[in-house]
């Protein structure tokens, strides 16, 4: 008898409290400011620099905050704009990060989507001023960190998640 | 917005990761909020263009409404001040640090918005109030 009382109040609790699921998606609306994202990102840089050793290191957890990113707005955008349908080729995607995701996440398209020549499966993505490199300052010693590996993170698991397995690195 | 949103919950999850208490997650959020503060103070002032303000209870209604309008875009609410005037709650609707956020059962200690705490500590603490500040309450 005491175990069905408990089990009833269990459930009456599960139920006062509503899941974010059942909520609707609301647009995206006020923008924060431009800096409250730079100092947030510079936190990022500084707490993942204090606990790796090496510059690559350093780029990989970078990347690996960007795929968390990507991962959910995967989700966010393809259920709000595009009306729930995925897309399934390779160049509906690459176009896709471009425009679609790059204008949410920052405002503008990407600059420009190329073909390598030599290897018909690598396609460059250039951007020539990255949100993210623009308040970090990279010391002579380490000139080669590159912090749009963040990008690098979001663009790799927003093709992991739809279902086109890649390797996204950035360059120079 | 979404982007800041992301990467505030790719920064918390990463954290949760790295250190298994989550007492010291709290921690390290209000440090990192912290070191935001000291910065995000000079700006704030350089954009307003106030003057000082008289008072603790000006203070307190310039950071909940100018500032966070200027930085989060959401205006918070003072609904109410302790009895000796030394204490204020500050009401944060529509927080866009968690908007697509929710807290499972195992995680209920775990402060998500204790970088505010720091950021106001820190930001308070460049114009010489040193003030403590936590999180009372989650939707």
């Amino acid at each position: 008898m005491s175990l069905n009382v408990g089990g009833k109040q269990q459930q009456h609790l599960l139920q006062q409290k509503p899941s974010i699921l059942d909520k609707s998606l609301s647009k995206g609306r006020n923008e924060v400011s431009l800096t409250a994202f730079a100092l947030l990102f510079s936190e990022i840089v500084q707490y993942s620099h204090n606990r790796v050793a090496s510059v690559t290191e350093l780029h990989d957890k970078l990347s690996e905050v960007g795929e968390r990113v990507g991962t959910r707005m995967v989700e966010l955008l393809f259920v709000r704009e595009r009306n729930s349908k995925r897309e399934t080729k390779l160049l509906n995607i690459l176009l896709f990060i471009k425009g679609t995701l790059w204008k949410t996440l920052f405002g503008k398209e990407a600059d420009k989507l190329d073909r390598a020549t030599d290897d018909e499966r690598v396609y460059y993505l250039m951007e020539k001023d990255p949100l993210v490199n623009r308040f970090i300052s990279v010391p002579r010693d380490k000139s080669s960190i590159n912090c749009a590996a963040f990008m690098a993170g979001i663009i790799q698991s927003v093709l992991n998640a739809t279902g086109f397995p890649a390797k996204v690195t950035a360059l120079w | 917005a979404e982007l800041f949103t992301m990467t505030y919950g790719a920064l918390v999850t990463q954290l949760i990761k790295d250190y298994d208490d989550l007492e010291t997650v709290n921690e390290s959020l209000d440090t990192m909020g912290y070191n935001i503060g000291l910065r995000v103070c000079d700006e704030f002032l350089s954009k307003s263009q106030i003057s000082s303000c008289k008072n603790f209870q000006e203070t307190a209604q310039v950071v909940a409404k100018m500032g966070f309008k200027m930085f989060l875009g959401v205006a918070g609410t003072i609904p109410g001040w302790s009895d000796d005037q030394k204490e204020f709650d500050i009401e944060l609707r529509g927080n866009p640090l968690e908007r697509f956020v929710e807290l499972p059962e195992t995680h209920m200690k775990l402060h998500y918005s204790n970088i505010l705490c720091g950021v106001i500590r820190g930001a308070l603490e460049m114009i010489q109030l040193r003030v403590e500040c936590r999180i009372v309450k989650d939707r």
